[in-house]
């Protein structure tokens, strides 16, 4: 086992080559992405890569709860299922198009986060998790009883198709990969954006010590409920990419199952990284393909993935100390003393003065 | 028929009251939320069905669940959970370890026995007795009982024995207890066979009420039973055993009166109030935040 | 006007009496310790001032303004910033980024601002960032700012601490026990970067067990045995004051006579 983490240590220095700030590192990647489509050329795998792209949006977003403010949650099910039934009760009953129900089933999703997020997030984290798995349990029993909108067990079918310009997003014509890729870039970015600031360096504070981060200044729960806010509505824009690809929901698509494996994803992948979510998706979605004699022990392989990371190697694959120096930003002079430089950095250094 | 289901709600109360137990102590044991716990319960019910399925009777494969039972409580505190100690690992490690534990043993029922709801005797069932109006199965009284005994056991085994003293002197304060000369590492054994011991007898309890067992049963008994602990306030015995009751009891007339659809919802409900009004619970102190 | 005034403050824990009616008068640009033996109420005071404990009676007027009531966090911006008997540093951070904690609540810019990189974000990033390492070179932690906090050697640990909370852009600096665990050079050291930061305007409240610290850097000296404050004034006073060696500083006499 502590070779396995070795090797792990190895992954993510390679990993750690690949720099996307390097332009043709980017552009090559952006091309592979692109290409994709055209290079494997066969729409069983092109599925599983989708499907690769829809857990890592998940991902993303539970890894933002759980693995930048350290909380764990279980429900994330919940959120991706309020997007799927919201965007296709929407689309089915009133004709709207997909690029409309999409955000407002991505915004229903952060109400209901936020709703959930309130009165939990002010405690200790174990109440988190133990609410959000109840929450996943009642929107399941909304789903199955509610039958006038839901249609209850038997589900929603004939979803539309996304549709730009009159023109049909489909497997066949990749449209939906591309969406795909779009909603991943997208949540990317965002994520991207709130981890390099003082959002999220309040979120990894509250992590490491949440009433040292308190003693600094940072309201503890306000940070808490927007990871959450944010986390719920990605999950629910995924949700929607979803039921709109698959075109058939019904409540047994989102179960605690699903739960789990997002959050193995994020324990795999590593918690505290955004790389770690696409490896750790990559991982666990397409290995029930790949190892068709597991299949049935599929949930018990998430589980002993979630016992096993966390007894030899809880930072996960990619995640940990990185060897890199810290990356300061574009203009920020570490040797003050040798500087000749612009008006904008004295006035920097004048505002340091004062503090000092 | 609001007497009946106050009687209905109780013998079910009684029952989550001894899974909440199971939360309870461990939680004022390790400051942990065992998240395996209703899955320990599911395998305590499945243990039981397979003894009786051969024939042992009741009891014997009550006492063997048992057995199998605490010894896995034992096993998962072994395996799982005190490396993580021995590591000093954040606490969140150890509660998504409880997450995982969980899965794989509700997994593993499913290879095993099969997803399927299969039957279990009704226990104890010599018909009903009728006070009023209110008729009262020769079951309800059976678990009702049986729980009533095991929770005076659970409290007199704390409260009085030598073993229990230890056990609370561990949950004031672990080194202390320790430099007192207490086998800390004996007191987490023994209360995690305590849970699984009472889980096992709740699992198998229920099973003979409802006369069902499925290996999903643990996940909406182990949410009602957590429920039912913070509402007693949480690491508190007695405030489990109300907060079971009232749970119990609040489900009873949910199912009655909302109709099933949404019975099960009543527990969620009732947390998310505690949680806003009072995160302590009905008998729980406020903590004392270490600096 | 007194600079921090604390008044009649007390703590019950149950019937447990931590801090009885202690009264304190800080005045700007002083060193004040306060000191006593262990389990005196020393980290429980420091806790009220701080607001992680409500009071049970009294009250604190900073700057003529009560902060009894207020929560931790406008504590920390009415500018009281502490540091901790047992270090609690952003372990998994780098040291930087620990003192970019720090300046959370004034590194000005929304959620709007960052998520479209405009140029207040990046203008206010750069500053921050600029400050953080000044803040880190003047505490001599600049070369190891890339480090993880936890990969730090104990003194450095306790420095970060401080520059963390000089971060908070505080004018009291409540420092528990800085020295514990140091080395005589480290403590020296650490007298010397204490004394600098009262010159450059800071006031300092400090808890520490070294009498030979205390008695070298304080200008005044509170004493509190039991909850209770015993003694004040100045260090000298403070040396030879009866009540003072006999519940704190006599106790190595005692064992002596034994």
């Amino acid at each position: 086992m502590e070779k396995i983490s070795l090797q792990f240590d190895r992954i993510k220095e390679k990993m750690n080559f690949i720099k996307p700030n390097k332009k043709r590192d980017f552009l090559l990647l952006a091309t592979l992405i692109l290409a994709l489509p055209y290079i494997i050329n066969s729409q069983y795998l092109l599925r599983i890569v989708i499907m690769i792209g829809v857990y890592s949006i998940l991902a993303l977003s539970l890894g933002l709860v759980t693995g930048y403010a350290g909380q764990v949650s279980l429900g994330h099910a919940a959120f991706y299922a309020i997007g799927a039934y919201f965007s296709a009760v929407l689309s089915v009953n009133f004709g709207i198009s997909f690029f409309i129900t999409a955000p407002i089933a991505a915004i229903a999703a952060a109400i209901c986060g936020l709703l959930l997020g309130l009165p939990t997030l002010r405690l200790s984290g174990t109440y988190l998790a133990i609410t959000t798995l109840g929450f996943c349990e009642v929107v399941r029993m909304v789903l199955l009883n509610w039958e006038k909108v839901t249609n209850g067990p038997l589900g929603i079918n004939r979803i539309p198709r996304p549709s730009l310009l009159g023109f049909d997003l489909t497997l066949a014509n990749n449209g939906m990969y591309y969406l795909m890729v779009f909603f991943l870039v997208f949540t990317t970015v965002v994520m991207l954006a709130i981890v390099r600031s003082k959002i999220g360096r309040a979120m990894m504070a509250i992590r490491e010590d949440e009433l040292a981060a308190t003693m600094m200044g940072i309201k503890t729960t306000t940070y808490k409920v927007i990871a959450f806010v944010v986390s719920a509505f990605f999950s629910g824009l995924a949700g929607a990419f979803y039921a709109h690809m698959i075109r058939f929901i019904d409540p047994n698509t989102f179960t605690f199952d699903t739960s789990i494996m997002i959050l193995s994803i994020v324990i795999l992948g590593g918690m505290g990284t955004i790389k770690g979510m696409f490896l750790g998706a990559a991982i666990l979605v397409s290995f029930p393909e790949v190892l068709r004699f597991l299949q049935e022990y599929r949930f018990v392989v998430y589980g002993m993935v979630l016992v096993l990371m966390m007894r030899f190697r809880p930072q996960g694959i990619l995640g940990g100390q990185k060897k890199t120096a810290y990356k300061l930003p574009k203009g920020v002079i570490v040797d003050i003393n040798s500087n000749n430089s612009s008006i904008e950095v004295r006035e920097a250094m004048n505002t340091v003065e004062e503090v000092i | 028929m609001i007497l009946q289901q106050l009687i209905n709600g109780l013998a079910l109360g009684m029952v989550y009251a001894l899974i909440a137990v199971g939360y309870s102590l461990v939680f004022g044991i390790l400051r942990l939320v065992n998240f395996s716990h209703g899955s320990v319960y599911a395998f305590g019910a499945h243990i039981a069905m397979v003894f009786v399925g051969m024939q042992f009777g009741i009891i014997p494969a009550l006492i063997l669940s048992i057995i199998f039972t605490g010894v896995l409580g034992i096993a998962i505190d072994k395996i799982a959970l005190a490396p993580l100690r021995a590591k000093k690992s954040k606490a969140i490690a150890a509660l998504i370890t409880t997450i995982g534990v969980s899965y794989i043993i509700q997994n593993l029922l499913m290879i095993v026995f099969g997803s399927q709801t299969k039957f279990f005797p009704k226990l104890f069932d010599y018909g009903n007795v009728h006070i009023g109006g209110v008729s009262i199965s020769t079951t309800q009284l059976f678990i009702f009982g049986v729980s009533l005994a095991l929770l005076l056991l659970l409290t007199f085994i704390i409260r009085k024995t030598k073993i229990g003293l230890a056990m609370r002197a561990v949950e004031q304060n672990p080194k202390a207890a320790n430099l007192m000369g207490i086998d800390v590492d004996f007191v987490i054994t023994f209360t995690f066979f305590l849970g699984g011991a009472s889980a096992a007898i709740a699992g198998t309890l229920i099973s003979g009420y409802y006369q069902v067992v499925y290996p999903t049963m643990g996940f909406l008994a182990g949410l009602k039973a957590f429920s039912a602990a913070v509402l007693g306030g949480i690491g508190i015995l007695h405030g489990s055993i109300v907060g079971g009751l009232i749970v119990g009891v609040s489900e009873s007339y949910a199912a009655a009166f909302l109709g099933g659809g949404y019975r099960d919802a009543v527990a969620f409900v009732i947390l998310i109030i505690v949680l806003l009004v009072k995160p302590t619970g009905l008998f729980g102190k406020k903590g004392v935040v270490k600096v | 006007m007194t600079f921090l005034e604390v008044k009649d403050v007390s703590k019950h824990f149950g019937g447990l009496v931590a801090v009885d009616k202690v009264s304190l008068e800080i005045n700007e640009g002083e060193i004040v310790s306060i000191i006593g033996p262990n389990g005196a109420g020393k980290t429980t005071l420091f806790n009220m001032l701080t607001g992680v404990y409500a009071l049970t009676e009294g009250e604190i007027i900073f700057e003529g303004k009560p902060i009894h009531n207020l929560v931790p966090q406008e504590i920390v911006k009415a500018g009281l910033a502490r540091t901790f008997q047992n270090i609690r540093l952003f372990a998994d951070m780098r040291v930087i980024e620990n003192v970019l904690v720090g300046m959370h609540t004034n590194t000005e810019y929304n959620f709007f601002d960052l998520l479209f990189r405009t140029k207040r974000f990046r203008n206010q990033e750069i500053e921050k960032h600029q400050v953080a390492i000044a803040i880190l070179d003047s505490i001599g932690l600049k070369e190891k700012m890339h480090n993880y906090a936890t990969n730090l050697p104990y003194g450095d640990q306790r420095r970060l601490e401080i520059a963390r909370a000089i971060s908070t852009n505080a004018k009291i600096l409540l420092l528990d026990e800085p020295a514990a665990g140091m080395n005589p050079q480290e403590s020296e050291d650490l007298l010397c970067f204490i004394k600098s930061l009262r010159d450059k305007g800071y006031t300092i409240i400090l808890i520490e067990h070294d009498m030979n610290v205390v008695m070298n850097i304080s200008d005044r000296i509170y004493v509190i045995d039991h909850g209770k404050k015993i003694a004040e004034g100045l260090p000298v006073d403070i040396a030879s004051n009866k009540r003072v060696i006999e519940a704190y500083l006599g106790r190595s006499e005692q064992s002596c006579s034994q």
